[in-house]
């Protein structure tokens, strides 16, 4: 296990009165694969089947 | 003296598929699937659901007529939020939130949105018509939309000073909060060439400061529209920004800068770091070097690094919260956990890259993209690497990377679709998303600084909201629960 990080925020008036609690939830960094190679055979998975073409295909017109 | 921090972000999403492959009549089909699962039951169906959009038990969705509308769509959630298509991309506006980590729970919440709308609207049209939606900023051919960060900043503070403070973190945040990139795409980025840059933005940059956001994009946009009292108010609406998977990323993005705005605003210009002599070329430089070494001179004669940069920013927003309190931008507590993270996001990007890969996507998608480069032996141009760029930030669960490089999750799934219907307490969007929820057949038009009614007789009703922090659960809550229709609010209002 690394760390544990949970801190509980006390209810103040002056701010953040819809967020309950502070977490940083390090039981997901945990799961950050100590094995990339796991995590290359998933990406293996669900990579689209023609990456030329999917990349091709993306385009978007400018916004903002 | 510093004002409330109130902020949140506004996301342009990429979108591929849909009729014709037309960008804008997919955008309308996403808005306009969004707004009727809102008000059907169909909405509430989902709330059991899997939060991953399970192919199993999907609403009927046989009661939709077959809509294949091209207006453009614009909606206003129960949580507060816009919903709409702006240019050919659907947007969703975050609600106005109080502080950093309530922001990052309801921009967790537009993604999910996203989602929910990106799943009835398949439903809607032929599987080889199929929608996608990317949470990026660009498309990889020089064609850039974006994300928006909006601060609420005192009035007091001369704009020149904003752009003096804000320069420097603008050029160098990057480093922590940079959603990477695989290659160059405009005329400048292309002329070096590059494998990977730490942000997805930083090429297009051309302008230190301007009023433009699609051509020559300034660091530092001008636009001065408060959608609030303009005598006490500016809103810092910042444009530099990447879409971030990450939520600490997200979370210190915020934190940071509206930390560094409450110092301008109480301590004023005096200890910021000196701005780069050229901004435009610091921050392309920096995007440029994932090695961190890129120095560039600065007006007070010294050479800079971006992590330089930030370790000064980090000391400046340090001591003043040790000096002052940070209760403009949010708790104690908070304020702490914006600093420890963001030190140490600071330290592991230079010392141990490894370590912040669960919280910076520029170092999680370098990670997976030259592992995979490794395990396939291909070169810096193949097209799969760039495949793996755009898949990081795919909304598709089947698809999506940044599901699966194990990032640290801040705001849980439960809060996260709690927060997709209902608006946070702490500000004016309070009143507008409850007035959306319980009054729907009354509202005909509501933005963020006010609320119309239509009562079916006599004028149309326009109740303002010009200061972001009333209208909050606070103040306004035991009125809409005594209000059982619009009629009954207007007149309580009146009194």
């Amino acid at each position: 296990m690394t760390e544990q990080e949970r801190i509980q925020k006390q209810r103040t008036e002056r701010a953040s009165q819809a967020a309950p609690e502070v977490t940083v939830d390090a039981t997901k960094g945990d799961q950050l694969k100590a094995d990339l190679d796991d995590l290359l055979d998933e990406i293996d998975e669900v990579l689209e089947e023609n990456a030329e073409e999917f990349v091709r295909n993306y385009v978007q017109k400018g916004g903002e | 003296m510093s004002v409330a921090k109130v902020l949140g972000i506004e996301t342009e999403y990429g979108i591929a598929g849909g009729p014709d492959a037309d960008q804008i009549v997919a955008s309308s089909i996403i808005v306009n699937a969004y707004a009727q699962e809102g008000r059907t039951r169909i909405n509430w169906d989902f709330e059991g659901e899997t939060p991953d959009m399970d192919a199993r038990g999907l609403p009927d969705l046989t009661s939709f007529a077959p809509i294949v509308e091209t207006h453009l769509a614009n909606t206003v959630l129960t949580n507060g939020a816009r919903l709409y298509v702006d240019h050919a991309h659907p947007e969703y506006s975050s609600p106005e939130c109080r502080t950093p980590l309530e922001a990052t729970l309801y921009d967790a919440a537009g993604e999910e949105v996203m989602r929910r709308a990106l799943m009835v609207a398949n439903q809607m049209i032929e599987t080889y018509q199929a929608i996608s939606l990317y949470k990026n900023n660009s498309d990889g051919k020089g064609n850039s939309y974006g994300t928006h960060e909006n601060y609420l900043v005192s009035r007091d503070v001369e704009f020149t000073h904003v752009v003096r403070a804000m320069v420097p973190h603008f050029v160098s945040r990057q480093i922590i909060v940079g959603a990477g990139k695989v290659g160059a795409e405009t005329e400048a980025g292309l002329e070096s060439d590059p494998f990977f840059q730490l942000s997805s933005r930083a090429e297009f940059f051309e302008e230190v400061v301007g009023l433009e956001t699609t051509l020559k994009r300034p660091i530092i946009n001008t636009r001065d529209e408060p959608h609030a009292d303009a005598e006490r108010f500016r809103r810092l609406h910042v444009i530099i920004g990447d879409a971030n998977m990450s939520q600490v990323a997200t979370f210190v993005k915020l934190g940071s800068t509206a930390l560094l705005l409450a110092v301008l605003e109480d301590s004023g210009l005096g200890a910021f770091p000196a701005m780069p002599r050229h901004p435009v070329g610091a921050v392309r430089g920096f995007a440029l070097d994932p090695t961190l070494k890129c120095a560039v001179l600065c007006e007070d004669d010294r050479e800079r690094t971006a992590w330089d940069f930030q370790d000064e920013l980090w000391r400046l927003a340090h001591d003043h919260v040790e000096q002052h309190g940070g209760d403009a931008v949010a708790s104690p507590e908070e304020i702490q956990l914006v600093l420890t993270q963001w030190r140490e996001m600071l330290d592991g990007v230079r010392d141990d890259p490894e370590s912040v890969a669960d919280r910076i996507d520029w170092v999680a998608k370098l990670r997976v993209i030259r592992g995979f480069q490794e395990r396939h032996s291909l070169s810096n141009g193949d097209a799969r690497l760039q495949a793996i760029d755009l898949q990081y930030h795919d909304l598709r669960p089947e698809r999506s990377l940044a599901q699966r490089v194990g990032l640290r999750v801040m705001h849980g799934d439960d809060a996260v679709r709690e927060a997709v219907h209902n608006p946070p307490g702490s500000t004016r969007a309070y009143f507008r998303g409850q007035c959306v929820a319980r009054y729907p057949g009354e509202i005909v038009a509501a933005n963020w600084d006010s609320v119309v009614f239509d009562l079916g007789e006599g004028p149309l009703q326009r109740v303002p909201m010009l200061d972001p922090l009333r209208g909050t659960r606070l103040l306004t809550e035991e009125l809409l629960e005594t209000s059982a229709t619009a009629q009954a609010l207007l007149q309580a209002l009146d009194r």
